[in-house]
């Protein structure tokens, strides 16, 4: 027999058989007594009436966990939650997600998220969690585009830390130029390539013949102008 | 024939005889010729000698003694005469030696026929002219093929230069190369024609380079015609025929290929030279010359189309420059470019034979200037002009029916240069509504013809709206005729004015401003009348009035006389308000007539500060503002007895421009989808290609544009970009 385990850590191997006095099996309360503490976590920072943390718990959230509201790190961590609407994380979301990170209180998930940094930069997340940015921009029903402005700021959140100079670039030519109000999701993905692919700053691998969406045409134009 | 065995000694002995006589037959000694009792003889030795059976037959030896026969007469007679001889004189011996060998080759081989006929197949042995060929070739050609060669090569250098030779020699000698091959032509390529083609290259390589030096192109040109004339005549005379095809790619190699970018571009006298100063028959040499070299007519047609583009660009900038009155300038314009259209298609046509690297060196040179007019307006919109003033009333009276023709078939071929087809639709469509509905079309046939000239070039789908708008016009006259029978027959209906109505097509008129203008009582009596009339026709359809289109005939009642009026509809609701107020305002008018302030000042610009002042306005100046006042001018008067008052057209310009761009998208848009549908799955640039494909034929499509309408393609979720490579799009079903 192998030795006793210890409360609430793991649970002996072939221990489904083994059951308690409510009729639960072991296994079923340890995990149980696990999500416990991350459901009142979750208590915590929810609005009771609506049954999930909304805006205003997030904030609380975020100061708790010493990160700005706007921070990447926390659209790192709704991306890691899944979480399908933008300020609002509901009870699954939260539990499969700090099940996922492998914490169950405010200074694990605080810890965590440095790791989670790491895991979003790696190149097979990257672009999923780039394409996830976007769509958790699109806050009504069959919105498909995103306003300039909010672009402006996405991008500089998400792409600022890899690729300052492009984005600085990127952003100044969206707030001048006239043709195009808001950006949709093949233009947004667009962006990722442009940046990962032409050489910055002088373009040179840069073929409009080849299918890049026009305002990426535009841009690089409008750059070539300013250049010369 | 006796049919005894012989002794091959005695047999021998009785050949050896006949040979001895042939031979000395062969020296020119006066010896008889054979009878044919003699040839029978030695015929039937030799049978006799092998047609036996072992050990009685002697074919072997016989065989064998043949060609020691020959040898020896070679060695002994023939060969010796060649020594020392050289050049023309080699040659000479060397064709005489080898008519004696053939004849003592042909004589030999009939004594000794009956090996040919059994023992040289059973022992698969070279028969015995063969035998003889390889014995001459062995023993002479071998010898002497270098020096005959070279000599013979010599003789042809001669020619070249202008010497006569003796071409009936050389082309015996060139016999002998060919016989010894054997049935194959290799000793006479290998042994005479390669050194022959090395020696031509040489020779026309150094004539060119001199020749280049010192003469014009065309000079240059003739030179190299007559030499390659020449040498077509060497192969007729004396050379083989099938040294004729390496032979002249040697010469136009030399003359034509190595010089070709220099003898083009020579400053005064090369294409462009010759294009500028109209020498058809040199150009026409020079497409002789050129056509039949691989790749060769390449630069001409290029020069020729920068020649063309040129003129072109020149004459539009010089027209452009000229400062002249705009609508006449522009007319010349036309006329000068539909000239220059002739004169190079003639070249196209006589001195380029129709080749079709002239035919698309013109259509893109063309195709350069025609679209860059350097005024405001667009090609395509001078083209329309350019018909419409031929088309109209007083536009080219002076011209006979067959030059109108003319002119309108070369418009129309211009059209084919020209980018935004479509935008030349819709302004032609534009004026020939104005031609149609004021009555201003000057030939009803020319129209026509104008129509089918488009269809034929352009397609069907483009002139259908036109040609909707002119059966419009004969159903309105019908419908006219049907509405006069209604008025009679309905007499208390009469609106106590003449009315006619033309009925207009939606879809092939172009699209007009609606218009709420207030209309005096009278009209609109008119329009509920001809109303009643419709619904008896049809319930189905609905009228909209466009009364900017209208004209209406009023008398003015002025002091000295009555004059008649010939003026829009809107003119005219303005006029009569001064039939119920002697005195009006500008913002009076404005709320009575309901118009609009940029119409309003139109019209009444046209009637108080233009031509005719029918109006007289407070205060007298020369423009409409809002604080003045308006009175019927009871002073105006006028030689005519009728005048018609012009109201300038508002530009349409923006606007047809506007609506043409707007169509270009849903063509575009349709035109993705269609291609998308097809191929599911299609990589970028094949999908622009076959979009401008697709669209040719109405207007060249701007990239741009193509690809904003994939883009909003993706977005309405049509097309999608394809994961594993962004530059592919997959069809969304």
């Amino acid at each position: 027999m192998p030795p006793r385990a210890s409360k609430r850590k793991s649970v002996p191997p072939n221990s489904s058989t083994v059951t308690s006095s409510d009729g639960r099996s072991v296994s079923n309360k340890a995990k149980t007594k696990g999500m416990e503490k991350i459901d009142r976590l979750f208590n915590t920072y929810a609005n009771s009436s609506l049954g999930m943390i909304d805006p205003e718990g997030i904030e609380a959230l975020c100061a708790d966990l010493g990160v700005d509201y706007t921070d990447v790190r926390i659209l790192m961590l709704a991306w890691k939650l899944k979480s399908e609407k933008q300020g609002y994380f509901t009870r699954e979301e939260w539990q499969t997600g700090l099940k996922a990170l492998g914490v169950d209180s405010l200074s694990k998930l605080k810890k965590a998220l440095p790791e989670l940094e790491k895991e979003v930069e790696k190149p097979s997340n990257y672009e999923d969690f780039y394409t996830y940015a976007f769509r958790y921009c699109l806050t009504e029903e069959k919105q498909k585009s995103v306003d300039i402005e909010s672009i402006c700021e996405l991008l500089n959140l998400v792409l600022g830390v890899q690729f300052r100079p492009q984005v600085d670039s990127l952003v100044e030519y969206l707030k001048i130029q006239n043709d195009y109000k808001v950006i949709n999701a093949d233009q947004w993905i667009n962006f990722l390539r442009f940046c990962k692919e032409i050489s910055f700053p002088d373009l040179r691998n840069y073929d409009a013949n080849q299918a890049w969406p026009l305002i990426l045409d535009n841009f690089v134009e409008w750059m070539r102008e300013k250049q010369s | 024939m006796e049919s005894k065995t012989i002794d091959f000694e005695r047999g021998w002995d009785h050949v050896y005889k006949g040979i001895k006589q042939l031979r000395r037959i062969l020296e020119g000694l006066p010896e008889p010729l054979f009878t044919s009792g003699e040839y029978v003889m030695l015929y039937s030795t030799v049978y006799n000698m092998c047609a036996r059976n072992p050990p009685h037959n002697y074919s072997q030896q016989l065989y064998d003694k043949y060609r020691e026969v020959l040898e020896e007469y070679i060695t002994s007679t023939l060969s010796p005469s060649l020594r020392g001889k050289r050049d023309e004189f080699l040659l000479r011996e060397l064709v005489k030696i080898w008519v004696n060998h053939k004849v003592m080759v042909r004589w030999l081989s009939r004594f000794f026929n009956y090996l040919d006929r059994y023992f040289v197949d059973y022992r698969s042995l070279p028969a015995l002219n063969e035998v003889g060929m390889t014995c001459f070739t062995d023993l002479v050609y071998r010898e002497v093929q270098t020096n005959i060669k070279d000599a013979a090569i010599v003789l042809i250098g001669k020619e070249r230069e202008g010497d006569r030779i003796d071409c009936s020699l050389l082309k015996n000698v060139l016999d002998i190369f060919v016989a010894v091959g054997m049935g194959s032509m290799e000793r006479y390529e290998d042994d005479f024609e390669a050194d022959m083609l090395r020696d031509t290259g040489a020779y026309y390589s150094r004539k060119a380079s001199s020749w280049i030096e010192e003469d014009s192109c065309p000079e240059y040109m003739l030179k190299c015609e007559e030499c390659l004339k020449k040498e077509r005549d060497r192969v007729f005379h004396y050379l083989r025929s099938s040294s004729e095809v390496k032979l002249i790619e040697k010469v136009q190699h030399e003359l034509l290929v190595t010089y070709i970018d220099r003898l083009l571009e020579k400053e005064h006298s090369g294409c462009r030279a010759l294009l500028r100063d109209d020498k058809a028959d040199d150009l026409s040499r020079m497409y002789r010359l050129y056509c039949k070299i691989p790749r060769g007519l390449d630069p001409v047609a290029d020069i020729f189309k920068q020649h063309v583009t040129a003129e072109g660009t020149a004459l539009v900038q010089a027209i452009g420059a000229a400062s002249n009155a705009p609508g006449v300038q522009e007319h010349v314009l036309l006329r000068k470019i539909i000239e220059l259209h002739c004169k190079y298609m003639a070249y196209v046509t006589d001195c380029f034979q129709n080749h079709n690297l002239f035919c698309n060196a013109l259509k893109d040179a063309f195709k350069v200037f025609c679209n860059n007019t350097g005024t405001d307006s667009s090609s395509a919109e001078l083209l329309a002009t350019f018909c419409d003033d031929i088309l109209k009333k007083g536009g080219s009276e002076k011209l006979s029916d067959e030059a109108i023709e003319e002119t309108l078939e070369n418009a129309v071929k211009l059209l084919a240069y020209i980018n935004d087809r479509d935008l030349f639709a819709e302004f032609y469509r534009k004026k020939l509504a104005r031609r149609l509905l004021f009555d201003r079309s000057a030939n009803d046939d020319h129209e026509r013809s104008v129509l089918s000239k488009l269809k034929q070039q352009c397609g069907e789908q483009f002139t259908s709206k036109m040609e909707g708008m002119v059966t419009d016009i004969t159903l309105s006259r019908e419908n006219h005729a049907a509405f006069e029978d209604y008025l009679r027959s309905n007499s208390a209906a009469h609106p106590g004015i003449d009315l006619t109505v033309t009925i207009l097509t939606t879809g092939f008129w172009p699209s007009y401003k609606p218009c709420n203008l207030n209309l005096p009582t009278e009209m609109i009596k008119c329009v509920e009348v001809f109303k009643g009339f419709y619904e008896t026709k049809t319930k189905h359809k609905k009228l909209t009035w466009i009364y900017s289109l209208g004209t209406c005939n009023l008398s003015g009642m002025f002091d000295q006389k009555t004059i008649e009026l010939v003026v829009s509809t809107h003119q005219a609701a303005v006029l009569m308000l001064f039939n119920t107020s002697d005195r009006l305002s500008y913002s009076e008018i404005m709320d009575q007539l309901n118009s609009t302030h940029e119409d309003l000042v139109r019209l009444l610009h046209s009637l108080s500060c233009a031509k005719y002042k029918i109006l007289s306005k407070q205060p007298d100046t020369k423009t409409i503002s809002r604080s003045d006042y308006f009175e019927f001018n009871s002073k105006f008067t006028n030689k005519l007895r009728r005048i018609k008052i012009p109201l300038p057209p508002v530009d349409e310009k923006k606007k047809i421009v506007e609506d043409v761009d707007k169509d270009r998208r849903y063509a575009i848009d349709a035109a993705i989808v269609r291609v998308m549908k097809t191929r599911k799955v299609l990589g970028y640039q094949q999908l622009v290609s076959e979009c401008v494909e697709q669209l040719s034929q109405t207007f060249k499509p701007d990239i741009k544009a193509i690809k904003k309408q994939i883009e909003d393609l993706i977005t309405r979720e049509f097309l999608e970009r394809d994961e594993e490579n962004p530059n592919t799009f997959k069809y969304l079903a």
